[in-house]
């Protein structure tokens, strides 16, 4: 889709990478072009990873295990649960959103470490390749994205270890995409740009990348810890050697539960750049978002073992886990309100990027909510490992993630091709996702209360209607992706010509031609000081434009 | 003032969970209740802000001009951090307690005295120093309740049914030590407290009854205990919620809760030991 950006004006001066859409395929060093890269490589595999979605839903139509083999249907799980994670969402809202927005947002003209950025982005082709290509050779993975011993122990061996491999060049690729974030922010800095008037989005990348550098790391020792169970017949995780299932669970899950706010907050960073642009106002609540922020990354490492509330912990661990686990709905919950106040009182433009922005709201707050409750013991213990928790964590990483990488796809768009997305179409691709995601995974919560385990290929019968509702809706959500994937190819040879800012925005991504030049800008990077300077004070406003009603919302 | 009605009303009127069919399930379906209820509210409230806002806010063609200037307003955020701290406080002691009530926080391996193991309950003091090492064989590393067969005073000294759970790919098993004989069908008395004492022989499993609203993983090599009071007399499912292998969809039983006097003539009837005994 964006191999076919139109000719470049930087073509003039001589460089030693290729230029043209030869580039997207080269080892570039140039932030923008890596950040394209990421983003179609990420959409590929989405794509992917969804055909496998719609494997597991046709399977599930029917109560018995009649579309394909048992272990099949098994493989198809872990490839469509590690592909999701590690393939689309975290590459995508890190590696592609960081690497185009962040040198922008802090003045530079590149990333700290260029060609360290396109070493991690390399790493992810053949990483994915090899996974998904472990299904034709030996078959893949059978034991879930979570892969627990002793079933990855003893489930055949090749799949196993051609995932862990590649989930270990992931995790490299991230932990130096993190590095690179980190080293940016801190260090590339225009002069005269301070911390705090930072747009939103570094402040999500740099706690993001903190929880990345402090624990990918953990998985990959874990992962090489359970390679040597299989191959080498170490006795780490398994139980005959006299080792321990559980130790396994906890490391795991050290890693695994940031990795879903890595997966969340820089989600959060973009919906902050993208609704005060459209609101025009200002993002409410600056300084309490970045304490939330870091708040939610100190407490996100201190509440692992809320997904193992049934496995063998003790007491006191189930109870300080759901309180350090329940505590983290306040500082999410402050981020909340915040969008709340910055589209209470503004000029809303009711265009696509809004409207993914406001599902995206909607459909975290009821992923919170679950979230909230899954943390108390009592509850989870009759939930746990049901479809219950399936519904959760969907709400919040498709309802959430996903439907803000497609908001930011309509917002950026336009900086990136120079063209506009159709906005029609746009809200169709709107209606389409939103309804089947809520139809798809809304009744799970109910058939997880009700009796229905996850990763199941098989079923109680008196399920069966509920979940062919839900295959319905995935079956909306894979139509919904047609319009959209018409829209960015048309758009990019006869969308509306955008101009360089056409949302009017200040934040400096927008103060540079569009498509951007190489280095950014022609001439001096601007300095921005404040990349939420919208709207009118209210001790300004014309009185006889407004109405009444007006003066008492601002009251709020 | 109608959201909260509105909420708690369909938190206490709707109904999204099976039967209860266990002595804590009604305890369960109290704090389902309570969060069902705050939920709604929350998210009721958040949806209707969310769409009167993009409604009454909405850009209207003849408007050019931005929005209102406001960057930040303290006591309104004061107010936001408190009151979801104190409703997630409140939420989490009131869990604690019903948790308390499941029997969750009885000390897992005091006065242990299963599968043949004597200690007495007086010198479990000295034990918990011993755990790691010398009590390894008898140790429960995890569920709800103790691991001991008797129950402790506090529960006005019923003796619980003790029932060792096996599971393996892709079954379980009951063994009733009282009566020496395994069972691929659990039989409970209703009304009587029961003490599953499980362990699993490959991978992990997890028993689940979603009638009880209990589950507890079975782990290889780390016994785990799960106690309860079965309620309501019926067949529920057994179901296996920890992917095990291919066939974990299938991996289900059934527990049939029983009469008091339908339970002991199915014992009976079942007996190795007394056969042998007489
Ligand atoms: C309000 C904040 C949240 C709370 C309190 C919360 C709580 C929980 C709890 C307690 C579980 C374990 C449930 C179980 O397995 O029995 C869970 C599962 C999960 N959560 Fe959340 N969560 C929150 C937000 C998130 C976010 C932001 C993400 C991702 C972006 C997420 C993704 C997941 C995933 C992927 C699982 C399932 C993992 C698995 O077993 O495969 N959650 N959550
Ligand atoms: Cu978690
Ligand atoms: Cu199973």
């Amino acid at each position: 889709m964006t191999v076919s950006l139109p000719p470049q004006s930087e073509q003039h001066t001589p460089s030693l990478q290729p230029t043209g859409w030869l580039r997207y395929f080269s080892f570039s060093v140039d932030h923008k072009v890596i950040g394209l890269q990421y983003l179609v490589c990420g959409f590929l595999f989405y794509l992917i990873g969804g055909a496998l979605a719609g494997a597991i839903r046709t399977e599930l139509a029917s109560p018995m295990s009649d579309f394909m083999p048992r272990d099949v249907y098994n493989q198809v799980l872990t490839l469509h649960g590690t592909v999701m994670i590690f393939l689309w969402i975290v590459p995508v809202v890190n590696g592609a959103f960081g690497n185009y927005l962040i040198p922008f947002y802090v003045g530079a003209r590149d990333m700290a470490y260029p060609r360290l950025n396109a070493v991690a982005f390399w790493l992810i082709p053949p990483a994915g390749l090899l996974l998904i290509s472990s299904y034709f050779i030996t078959g893949a993975a059978q034991s879930g994205w979570t892969a627990y011993p002793p079933l990855s122990i003893t489930t055949p061996a090749s799949g196993q270890m051609i995932w862990i491999l590649s989930v270990l060049l992931l995790g490299g690729s991230s932990i130096f995409g993190g590095i690179n974030f980190i080293a940016t922010v801190l260090k590339l800095r225009r002069p005269g740009l301070k911390l705090m008037q930072l747009p939103m989005y570094c402040w999500a990348m740099l706690g993001t990348s903190i929880l990345v550098v402090l624990s990918t790391p953990v998985l990959a020792g874990t992962l090489i810890l359970l390679s040597f169970d299989i191959v080498a017949h170490t006795g780490f995780f398994n139980p005959g050697l006299g080792g321990n299932v559980v130790v396994y669970q906890h490391l795991f899950w050290f890693y695994s539960h940031p990795a879903v706010y890595i997966m969340v907050l820089p989600a959060f960073g973009l919906v902050s750049e993208i609704l005060p642009v459209h609101c025009r106002k200002p993002l409410f609540g600056y300084a309490t978002m970045v304490y939330s922020i870091m708040a939610i990354v100190v407490l996100g490492l201190v509440v692992w073992a809320h997904h193992m509330f049934t496995s063998g912990t003790p007491p006191w661990m189930r109870l300080f886990f759901t309180i350090a686990t329940a505590f983290i709905a306040v500082p999410t919950g402050i981020k909340f309100f915040n969008w709340l106040a910055t589209l209470w009182g503004g000029r809303i433009s009711l265009n696509s990027a809004v409207l993914f922005s406001c599902g995206f709201i909607v459909n975290f707050v009821l992923g919170g909510i679950t979230g909230v409750a899954l943390a108390q013991v009592p509850f989870d213990v009759h939930v746990h490992d049901t479809y219950f928790v399936v519904a959760h964590f969907h709400y919040i990483v498709y309802g959430g993630t996903v439907f803000v990488i497609f908001a930011s796809i309509y917002h950026w768009y336009p900086k990136v091709t120079g063209r506009m997305l159709n906005e029609p179409i746009g809200r169709l691709h709107f209606l389409l996702t939103f309804i089947g995601f809520n139809l798809c995974f809304a009744p799970q919560h109910w058939l997880g209360l009700n009796g229905m385990p996850r990763r199941v290929a098989e079923y109680d019968p008196q399920f069966a209607f509920i979940n062919q509702i839900s295959s319905v809706g995935a079956l909306l959500m894979a139509i919904s992706t047609l319009p959209f994937l018409w829209n960015v190819v048309a758009s990019a040879f006869n969308g509306e010509i955008a101009g360089d800012n056409p949302w009017k925005a200040l934040t400096p991504e927008w103060l540079t031609s569009s498509p951007p030049p190489v280095e950014n800008w022609v001439g001096e990077a601007p300095l921005v000081e404040e990349p939420y300077g919208y709207g009118v004070p209210i001790d300004q406003i014309d009185l006889k434009a407004t109405s009444g009603r007006d003066l008492w919302s601002s009251g709020k | 003032m109608i959201l909260v009605l509105g909420g708690l009303w369909i938190g206490q009127n709707i109904n999204l969970l099976p039967v209860d069919a266990s002595a804590n399930a009604p305890v369960y379906d109290e704090l389902f209740r309570v969060l069902f209820s705050i939920g709604t509210i929350l998210f009721v409230g958040i949806v209707g802000l969310v769409v009167f806002s993009l409604v009454r806010f909405r850009r209207k063609p003849d408007q050019l001009g931005d929005g209102l200037a406001i960057e930040g307003n303290l006591p309104l955020e004061v107010f936001w951090t408190a009151v979801p701290a104190i409703v997630v406080l409140f939420v989490g002691l009131y869990s604690y307690d019903i948790y308390d009530r499941m029997g969750g926080m009885t000390p897992l391996n005091h006065g242990m005295d299963h599968g043949g193991m004597q200690h007495s309950a007086a010198d479990h003091k000295a034990m918990e120093g011993m755990d790691e090492s010398d009590a390894m064989a008898g140790r429960v590393w995890g569920g709800i309740g103790n691991g001991s067969a008797i129950s402790t005073s506090a529960e006005n000294a019923v003796a619980a049914v003790p029932i060792e759970v096996t599971a393996m790919q892709f079954a379980f098993l009951f063994r009733y030590p009282q009566g020496d004989f395994i069972s691929g069908e659990l039989h409970v008395p209703a009304g009587q407290p029961v003490s599953l004492r499980m362990e699993a022989k490959d991978v992990i499993h997890a028993f689940w009854v979603p009638e009880f609203r209990l589950k507890q993983d079975v782990i290889p090599g780390q016994p785990t205990v799960l106690n309860f009071t079965p309620t309501r007399p019926g067949t529920y499912p057994i179901v296996c919620a920890e992917l095990c292998g291919p066939y974990h969809g299938g991996m289900r039983s059934s527990v049939v809760v029983e009469e008091p006097e339908t339970y002991q003539a199915w014992f009976n009837a079942n007996n190795k030991l007394n056969v042998a005994d007489a």
